[in-house]
C-alpha cells in the first residue's frame, strides 16, 4: 500500500463485530500466502475481498475463524483482533471463536440430516437449550435466512432434498443459529444460478444490519452490488482497500485498476 | 504371413493374424482363470448340500448333541455358542477397530498413524493358531480354565485389523467440506469426528464389520485353545463354550458315520451363516450408495 489505510472512527470500532488485522502473515509450509496484512473491518457492513485466484483472499477469510490451522505445516505471525481481543492469543478458545464467527462455504455442505437438525446442530451442542427454546432458535434462524416460508412444512425432511440455492441458505441459517457477530462467506453464490444468487445477495443485504459480513467473491459486479468496502488482494498482499464505490470508480493503485477493468486475473 | 498376399497395404497389416491369435488365447486363458476362481466355492457348496442336507432337520437346530446311536441329535448349543462368541468378539473388536481406524484416517500422515496401520496389517496376516496360543497363554492359563470370554477375545483381536482398515478407508471418503462445516459451527474436533465423520461413514463401516464377522465366525484354531467346546447348553461366559467350527472339528475326526453326517450339516449351516452375512454386507453397501447424496 502506498499510504496508510484510514482508520475507522472510535465510535465504529467500539461496536460488536469489529475486526482489526495487524501485520498478519501466513505460510503453508514454505509458501507464504499472506504478507503483512493491515486491515480494519467495520461492523454492520459488508466487506468484499477480491483478487485473482491464489491471491490469498480465501486464506485470509479462513484465518478469521482459525479454520486454516487444521492443515498440517501452517504458520502465521501478526494478530487478528475481534472486538479488541487477539484471536490467536494463548487463552482464546477456538470453539467459542467459531461460534462467534460463522462461516458459509462455496459449495453448500449441509449435514445428511433433516432440515431442522441441520439448523439445530450448533445451538444444541453449544448451548444445549430446552426443546421449545430450540424450536424458536431454529425458526428465527430460518426466518433470518429467508428460508422459513419455503421449508416450514417439511422441517423433518432431508436437507439434501432441497435445491442448491435453498441448501446454501440453509447453511447460512445454520451459521446464524449460533448467533454469531461475524459471518464469513467464501464465494457463497459462485455455484448458484442467477435467481438463487439474487436471493443470497438480498439476504446479505438484510443481514448486514446486525452482523459484520466478510465475503470472498470472484464476481466483481457482485462485490460492487453488495459490499460497502472492498479489499483487493494480489500475490498475498493487500494492495488497496476502500469504500466500494470509490475503489471501483477511482482506484489509487494501478494493479487494482488493471484487475477491475479486466486486464488480468 | 497369411495376409501378405493381400496387396500393397500388406506391411500395415503384417502380424495382424498373429495379434488376433494372441488376443484370443489371452481372452480364453483369462476366462478359464475366472471360471477356476469360482469353481472351489461352487464345488464346496454343492458337496456340502449333498452331504449335509440329509442330516439337516429341525432337530439339528433345536436339539443338543447326543451319544452315538441315539436319534434326534443336534447342534443347538454350538449355534448358540458361535453367536455368543461373535457377540463377545464384537465387544472386543469393534470399539478398538473403529477407534483405531478413525485415528488413522483423521491423523493421516503422522508417524503414529503409519505405525498403527503397519502393525494392523501385520496383525491381519498373523496365523490364527498363533493368536490361539497367545490367548491361551494370557487368558486361559492364568485363570486355570478355558472360557467363552477367552475365545471371544481371541477372535475379537482378529477382527481389529479388518475393522480398522475398513473404517479408515470409509472415513477418508467423507468430504472435507463436511468436517469444515462442523468445525466452523464451533464443534470440537473430537465431536466432529464422532458425530459427523463417523456417522457419515457408518454405512461403509457396517459393511466392513459384517465382513469381519463373517471372517471370524468360521475360525477354529484360536477357539481350540480358548473356548475349547462344550457338549452342553451353556450361557456361562467364564466356562468353556461350544462353537460350530469346534463341533464340526470334533465330529469330523470321530470314527462314527452319524457324527460325520452331523459335521457336514454343521459345515453347511456355518457356510450359509457366512453367506447370509456377506449378502447382508453387500445389501448395506448398496443401499448406502443408492440413497442420499446430491
Amino acid at each position: 500500500m502506498t499510504e496508510a489505510p484510514e482508520r475507522l472512527t472510535e465510535a465504529v470500532a467500539q461496536q460488536r463485530g469489529h475486526i482489526d488485522v495487524a501485520s498478519f502473515s501466513f505460510w503453508y509450509g514454505k509458501t507464504q500466502a499472506l504478507r503483512d496484512i493491515e486491515m480494519e473491518i467495520a461492523p454492520r457492513e459488508v466487506t468484499a475481498l477480491i483478487g485473482p485466484s491464489g491471491c490469498g483472499k480465501s486464506t485470509f477469510l479462513r484465518s478469521i475463524n482459525r479454520l486454516n490451522e487444521l492443515i498440517p505445516g501452517v504458520r502465521r505471525t501478526g494478530e487478528i483482533r475481534l472486538d479488541g481481543e487477539n484471536i490467536y492469543q494463548a487463552g482464546m478458545d477456538v470453539v467459542t471463536l467459531r461460534q462467534r464467527v460463522g462461516m458459509v462455504f462455496q459449495r453448500w455442505n449441509p449435514f445428511p440430516k433433516t432440515i431442522y437438525d441441520n439448523v439445530a446442530y450448533g445451538p444444541r451442542i453449544n448451548a444445549s437449550p430446552k426443546a421449545a427454546a430450540l424450536e424458536e432458535i431454529v425458526e428465527s434462524a430460518l426466518r433470518r435466512a429467508a428460508l422459513w416460508d419455503e421449508v416450514k412444512d417439511r422441517l423433518r425432511d432431508s436437507a439434501l432434498a432441497l435445491s442448491g440455492g435453498q441448501q446454501q441458505r440453509l447453511c447460512i441459517a445454520r451459521a446464524l443459529a449460533n448467533d454469531p457477530e461475524v459471518l464469513l462467506l467464501d464465494e457463497p453464490a459462485s455455484a448458484l444460478d442467477p435467481i438463487a444468487t439474487q436471493k443470497v445477495e438480498e439476504l446479505v443485504y438484510e443481514l448486514k444490519k446486525e452482523l459484520t459480513i466478510v465475503i470472498v467473491t470472484h464476481n466483481l459486479q457482485q462485490a460492487a452490488r453488495i459490499s460497502d468496502r472492498t479489499a483487493f488482494f494480489y500475490l498475498g498482499k493487500l494492495i488497496e482497500m476502500g469504500g466500494t464505490q470509490r475503489l471501483f470508480t477511482s482506484p489509487v493503485e494501478e494493479r487494482t485498476e488493471a484487475y477491475i477493468t479486466g486486464r488480468f486475473g | 504371413m497369411s495376409t501378405a498376399a493381400m496387396s500393397g497395404s500388406a506391411p500395415r497389416v503384417r502380424g495382424l493374424a498373429r495379434r488376433r491369435g494372441v488376443s484370443i488365447v489371452m481372452i480364453t486363458l483369462t476366462c478359464i482363470a475366472a471360471a477356476l476362481a469360482v469353481v472351489p466355492l461352487v464345488v464346496i457348496l454343492g458337496y456340502l448340500l449333498k452331504q449335509g442336507a440329509g442330516a439337516l432337520s429341525l432337530d439339528f437346530f433345536t436339539h443338543m448333541p447326543v451319544p452315538v446311536g441315539e436319534p434326534h441329535g443336534g447342534m443347538a448349543n454350538a449355534i448358540l455358542g458361535t453367536l455368543l462368541l461373535i457377540g463377545l468378539a464384537s465387544v472386543v473388536g469393534l470399539p478398538v477397530g473403529i477407534g483405531a481406524g478413525l485415528y488413522m484416517a483423521e491423523n493421516r500422515g503422522t508417524g503414529l498413524a503409519n505405525l498403527v496401520r503397519f502393525l494392523a496389517d501385520v496383525l491381519n496376516g498373523l496365523p490364527s493358531i498363533v493368536m490361539g496360543i497367545f490367548a491361551w497363554q494370557f487368558l486361559v492359563r492364568p485363570f486355570g480354565h478355558f472360557s467363552a470370554l477367552a475365545g471371544g477375545a481371541a477372535i475379537g483381536a482378529m477382527m481389529i485389523p479388518l475393522v480398522s482398515r475398513t473404517t479408515e478407508e470409509m472415513v477418508r471418503t467423507v468430504p472435507q467440506s463436511l468436517r469444515e462445516a462442523a468445525l466452523a459451527l464451533g464443534y470440537p474436533r473430537w465431536r466432529t469426528s464422532l458425530q459427523i465423520v463417523l456417522r457419515t461413514a457408518l454405512g461403509g463401516i457396517v459393511t466392513g464389520v459384517l465382513v469381519a464377522v463373517a471372517r471370524v465366525a468360521g475360525e477354529t484354531a484360536p477357539l481350540l485353545f480358548t473356548a475349547l467346546g462344550n457338549n452342553f447348553w451353556s450361557l456361562n461366559l467364564s466356562k468353556p463354550i461350544a462353537a460350530l467350527p469346534l463341533q464340526i472339528f470334533s465330529y469330523a475326526i470321530s470314527p462314527y458315520d452319524e457324527w460325520h453326517a452331523q459335521a457336514w450339516a454343521g459345515a453347511l449351516v456355518l457356510i450359509v451363516l457366512v453367506l447370509v452375512i456377506s449378502i447382508l454386507a453387500r445389501y448395506v453397501t448398496r443401499s448406502r450408495h443408492g440413497g442420499g447424496g446430491d
